[in-house]
């Protein structure tokens, strides 16, 4: 069945997340991240940064800690085995570091298929600001349908 | 490592890759535990087979993630203005990955446009993108 079009443009519930210095550096674990100035705040601050930066895609994380992380599959009836992650973007207005508290305001920009519907897409778009209201980014998610 | 200068940069440039350390089991359970994504077809491999998959296997946000590493092991990350992938294969357990970035053009205002690669050790491609990043 397709996802209903009808759902362009809706707003997806929005929510705060704290930035976690432990998670950062787990993160920088993780990703095999030995660059000292994401991992020890005095090379952050030395590098001019107030505390740990949050790393490029870790916003992306962060958003996963939503309160109902499953909030736009349910909205879209998706079951979560036919998706997949297709391309993911992000736009950089400001940097944002362990301490902050970013606000994260998705919604569902686009719905479309190819293939005479055997795939679908959805591309959920989200502005995150931080505490003073200041743009950090704009992340936009392509999530892949294979319908049959 | 001196910051890149943009008068000094030719489109064509390549920067210096990023040779990543295979990927291995720990490897997915550290960035399912770090990345907050605990989806069990990365980590549990009954889960996997009930799906269909042979195995378990990477999370497409951690290539990205290495492709993140490369750019801001060349410049602050404060100069990246923007960073795109698209995934195009997945990423095996035992896989070699390596990540390269190409100077694609220079743009207004000091900025380059980098094409991105992720690549295992047979050369299978697993994610291409681009960046934009801005210039001293």
């Amino acid at each position: 069945m397709m996802i209903d079009r009808r759902h362009i443009g809706h707003a997806l519930p929005a929510f705060t997340v704290p930035v976690e210095a432990g998670r950062l550096r787990f993160f920088a674990k993780a990703t095999g991240n030995t660059d000292a100035v994401y991992i020890d705040e005095a090379a952050a601050r030395d590098a001019g940064h107030p505390n740990l930066p949050v790393p490029p895609t870790f916003l992306f994380c962060l958003e996963m800690e939503a309160p109902d992380p499953a909030a736009l599959r349910t909205l879209l009836g998706i079951d979560y085995r036919r998706i997949l992650h297709g391309e993911q973007q992000f736009a950089y207005h400001a940097m944002a570091f362990a301490g902050d508290m970013l606000r994260f305001e998705p919604r569902i920009a686009d719905i479309y298929d190819k293939k005479g519907g055997a795939l679908e897409f959805v591309r959920r778009e989200t502005r995150v600001t931080n505490q003073h209201a200041a743009l950090v980014a704009e992340l936009t998610c392509l999530t892949v349908v294979r319908n049959g | 490592m001196a910051e890149p200068r943009f008068d000094e940069l030719t489109a064509g440039a390549e920067l210096p890759p990023l040779a990543c350390e295979p990927i291995s089991r720990l490897t997915l359970a550290l960035y399912c535990g770090a990345s907050g994504d605990h989806n069990p077809i990365h980590v549990d491999i009954d889960f996997a087979r009930e799906a269909g998959m042979d195995d378990v296997f990477a999370h497409g946000m951690l290539p990205m993630a290495y492709l993140a590493r490369l750019l801001t092991g060349w410049v602050p990350q404060a100069a990246l203005c923007s960073l795109k992938a698209r995934f195009v294969s997945i990423t095996h357990v035992g896989d070699q990955l390596t990540c390269r970035a190409t100077v694609a053009e220079k743009l207004a205002d000091r900025q380059v446009r980098l094409e991105l690669s992720v690549r295992d050790q047979s050369g299978i491609e697993k994610l291409a993108g681009e960046a934009v990043v801005a210039l001293r």
